[in-house]
């Protein structure tokens, strides 16, 4: 069937424009707007990469995004049926070049990203910034001399902390010295959880069997939010805690007060080793 | 045609309905091996000594849903075809031409029959996993105390999820497969009809042990099953062990039948480049199904073997590793989130171009995304465990891969852009949710590139972010299709008209209060909310109740759904017209009520179903007598 008469010319230029100015307006928001606001913030170095992504990534999805609901929006207008007989539209069965053009802009976009996370992965995951996400059981790179080493073991369900470097000392209490890089190493004694340090841009899963490590360097004192982020039974809900991010004077005379405080139970507390085999499991609830 | 000799005798059976096998047979069958296995677990069990280390004997559990199983099988009348053969007597086919409602209780082979089973059916279930979802609602309405004790709690969250994705995983393959694949190639019947009949009534079985689950207490693992976890649970865990092994088995079995139909049953002149884009879609999901699920089946034998026989699969310091089931799991399970959404991309780009009036825009760019689809979802698991701590130099290839995705995902998205183009869009209900598909799986889709980005990724990992997410790409894709579709042909498949301005309502409340609903939690996982907790921080509460507000009305718009069906089809009956929508698609070119056989003679596919607005375009099949007679049959 032919084209009516009354079916309006397809606009094109006026769809571009809207579409530049409101992804102005929408990237421009996201990054001073929204940016500032979006998790994980920048307690450590590895949290403001985090957030840097996560803000760069919403700076580049927002034209995508606006780019499909004004050519949506513009279509579902437009080309609406008018009257009530129903008639058909031009039989067009495709266009190559803007197929072509799409999987260029697609695959472009999608190898950006690509680059971008590997080297915003390998570019930060060294001491000085690494994403803090669990890295199996080495560093991708290593951790500067010195770095305080903090095993988190989770068990049904609570972790506890253990400092090798301080005579295998284990509490329950999380505290971190204060821009001096932390090596979590992360395990379970029983079911499979996850450290999920909110602030800090750590997310570690503890799996039995396995030393799981991450690092990171806090660059706030104060307090954050720890929350188990792998279901591990009834009470996964409640396995959370807060830990301290210490000035070193205050942590140090913290250690030392723990190593006393708990010195009893250290002595029966197996040596310290970076996985632990617990008898086998038994059934619970 | 085979020859006589094989063939099955088409007598009708004349013995009343009520003592040929039907379902209540299957149930007594069910009962009969359910007791029997758990009497041989408990003779057996008891000498295992870990078995009498603890209360519960998993050993009689398992054989118990075994030998319910298999007379569950033997009840329905589906072993009586092969035991006939196997002692060499003439086999006496499953009823085919009943008539009234009798016929859905029964083992039918007719694929129409079957694909209203598995509509009425998943939706039963769909119902039920959509009131667990309410309930876990109910309970994040305070931060705390919980409502439901934490066991309750996770076991309704694992009920809510484990059906969701296996029994509605389904929901398009299972009616609409079935019911229209034949229709749209232009054949009788599907290429193993007695297997297809197997998938389906395996399909209700596996619902209802999953919910026996409650009777042992319920499990604690959420629809993943981690182990060591899923070692340590009670004998819920077994339900949900042999209700994924069922799904699993039915996902094999029909994948198989759907490939080889599609593959071996066109009609002539129905030539790959004119095969329906749903049909396109159907066989990509098997693909996945094909591939997917005997990984599954390994992972779940694995876990049952732990559990009843010692083995330490996936028990670390006794040579085994969690980290087996967590890759067995997810190498099936990304697939399976494909397997969810293929269908609905399926649907959505054979119901535009009906609405458009215009050919299906990059026919080919679209089928090429559904197979890019199918092909990379199985590259791209290890992105579930990007903090789990396997080999970290491996995230990159994983990154790549998951965002190498959007790029078929995106072709879907163009193909549907360009058929809107000029277009003559008429809003008809379908047609709503096909756009609405368009608007939830973008949003859905792109969250999804903060997950696939390592750095994004470990802020979000386990949080509400990724539940947000999936249910945008599962709910806001998936079931969006699914009920476009079920405006769409539900006029065909069951020849009554359905009432267009509940239908109306029933879209916008779904629409509003769907995105009403999870929308916001978006922002709660990035406020740092993890995934199935019953307790939450006290700041979060007032966007906890706004989405559990939400999703009470987005339940009222399934009444509002509900509703109309029993008016439409329960009160007014109006008929519907043979092709109401004015398709070009074969499948509405049969008369309604569609007759058994679909077609009298096989149709010959003169041209492709979407070529709108082409007059010079020949209808697109010719449904007249074309073919010789076999000779001999």
């Amino acid at each position: 069937m032919t084209t009516d008469n009354t079916e309006p010319a397809p606009d094109l230029r006026r769809v571009g424009v809207v579409w530049l100015v409101l992804s102005v307006i929408g990237v421009l928001l996201v990054i001073f707007a929204l940016g500032p606001h979006i998790p994980p913030g920048s307690a450590t170095a590895q949290a403001h990469e985090q957030h840097k992504a996560n803000v760069i990534i919403s700076a580049i999805l927002t034209p995508i995004a606006i780019g499909l609901l004004v050519y949506f929006a513009y279509a579902l207008t437009v080309f609406r049926q008018r009257g009530d007989v129903i008639e058909d539209g031009p039989p067009i069965h495709g266009n190559s070049r803007l197929q072509g053009a799409w999987l260029i802009g697609t695959v472009t976009v999608v190898l950006f990203l690509a680059a971008y996370g590997t080297y915003a992965l390998y570019a930060t995951e060294s001491s000085a910034a690494g994403a803090g996400g669990g890295q199996g059981a080495t560093l991708i790179s290593a951790a500067p001399a010195g770095a305080l080493q903090v095993q988190v073991v989770s068990q049904q369900w609570q972790f506890t902390f253990r400092y090798p470097q301080y005579g295998g000392v284990e509490t329950t209490q999380l505290a971190l010295p204060l821009n001096r890089t932390v090596v979590f190493h992360v395990t379970s004694l029983d079911v499979i959880h996850s450290f999920w340090a909110y602030q800090l841009g750590v997310k570690v899963d503890a799996v039995p069997g396995a030393d799981n490590v991450a690092d990171v360097t806090p660059h706030k004192l104060g307090t954050f939010n720890v929350r188990c982020a792998e279901l591990c039974g009834v009470w996964h809900g409640a396995m959370a805690t807060t830990g301290l991010v210490l000035s070193p004077s205050a942590f140090s005379s913290w250690i030392a007060q723990q190593r006393v405080k708990n010195a009893p139970a250290t002595r029966h507390l197996p040596p310290y080793h970076s996985v632990y085999y617990p008898d086998p499991i038994e059934r619970a609830g | 045609m085979a020859p006589d000799s094989l063939q099955a005798a088409k007598t009708p059976d004349t013995r009343s309905p009520l003592l040929r096998p039907n379902l209540f047979t299957g149930v007594i069958g069910l009962a009969i091996g359910y007791i029997i296995g758990v009497w041989i677990g408990r003779r057996v069990g008891t000498h295992l000594d870990w078995v009498s280390a603890i209360d519960q004997n998993d050993v009689s559990v398992l054989l118990g849903y075994s030998l319910g199983t298999i007379g569950y099988i033997a009840g329905l009348g589906l072993l009586d075809y092969p035991f006939r053969r196997l002692l060499g007597q003439r086999p006496v086919d499953v009823v085919k031409k009943d008539t009234g409602a009798w016929r859905y209780l029964t083992v039918s082979t007719d694929h129409k029959v079957i694909g209203m089973q598995y509509l009425w059916g998943i939706g039963v279930f769909f119902f039920i996993a959509g009131l667990n979802a309410m309930l876990i609602r109910t309970n994040l309405l305070r931060p705390s105390p919980p409502i439901f004790s934490p066991g309750q709690y996770l076991t309704i969250v694992g009920l809510h999820g484990s059906m969701m994705v296996m029994m509605v995983s389904s929901i398009i393959l299972g009616p609409f497969g079935h019911y229209l694949v034949p229709l749209m190639i232009g054949a009788r019947r599907m290429a193993f009809p007695r297997m297809e009949a197997l998938t389906f009534w395996l399909t209700p079985l596996s619902g209802v042990v999953l919910m026996s689950a409650i009777s042992y207490g319920g499990f604690p693992t959420g629809w993943t099953g981690y182990p060591p976890l899923a070692l340590q649970a009670n004998a819920g865990m077994d339900a949900y062990i042999f209700a994924f092994f069922l799904v699993a088995v039915a996902m094999i079995l029909n994948a198989i039948n759907l490939m080889v139909t599609i593959i071996t049953m066109r009609a002539p002149g129905l030539s790959w480049n004119r095969l329906p884009i749903f049909v396109w879609s159907m066989l990509a999901t098997t693909v996945l199904m094909l591939l997917g699920a005997p990984v599954l089946v390994a992972g779940l034998l694995m876990m049952t073997l732990d559990r009843t026989s010692g083995t330490n699969f996936f028990v670390a310091g006794a040579g085994g590793s969690p980290f087996l089931f967590e890759n067995l799991f997810w190498f099936f399970g990304h697939p399976e989130v494909y397997i969810l959404a293929l269908p609905g991309f399926g649907i959505v780009l054979e119901i535009l171009p009906v609405f458009a009036r215009k050919p299906l825009w990059g026919y080919r760019l679209a089928v090429s995304g559904l197979l890019g689809v199918a092909l990379l979802s199985f590259m791209v698991w290890q992105h579930h465990l990007f903090v789990s701590g396997i080999n970290s130099n491996l995230r990159p290839f994983y990154m790549l891969t998951t965002e190498l995705i959007s790029v078929p995902t995106g072709f879907v998205f163009l193909a549907g852009m360009g058929t809107l183009w000029r277009a003559r869009i008429r809003y008809s209900v379908p047609m709503l949710f096909c756009l609405a598909f368009f608007f939830n799986f973008l949003i859905g889709g792109l969250s999804g590139v903060f997950l696939s980005d390592v750095p994004s990724d470990v802020s979000l990992h386990g949080s509400y972010f990724v539940m947000a997410h999936f249910h945008y790409t599962i709910m806001g894709g998936l079931i969006f299709a699914f009920f476009g579709g079920f405006y769409y042909w539900l006029p065909k498949m069951n020849g009554l008209q359905l009432n267009e301005r509940l239908a109306k309502i029933h879209f916008w409340t779904m629409f509003v209060f769907f995105n009403s609903t999870f929308l916001p939690l978006f922002a709660l996982g990035l406020m740092g909310m993890p995934r199935r907790v019953s307790t939450y921080a006290p700041h979060l509460q007032f966007l906890n109740d706004w989405v559990s507000v939400s999703a009470f009305a987005l339940g009222i718009s399934m009444l509002v759904f509900l509703v109309n069906l029993a008016y439409s089809y329960g009160i007014v009956r109006i008929p519907a017209d043979a092709n109401p929508w004015q398709s070009r698609g074969l499948e509405w070119q049969v008369p309604t009520p569609v007759p058994l056989e679909n077609f009298d003679e096989v149709p010959t596919i003169l041209a492709g179903p979407y070529e709108y607005g082409d007059a010079n375009a020949p209808p697109v099949a010719r449904l007249g007598p074309i073919l010789p007679a076999v000779a001999g049959d």
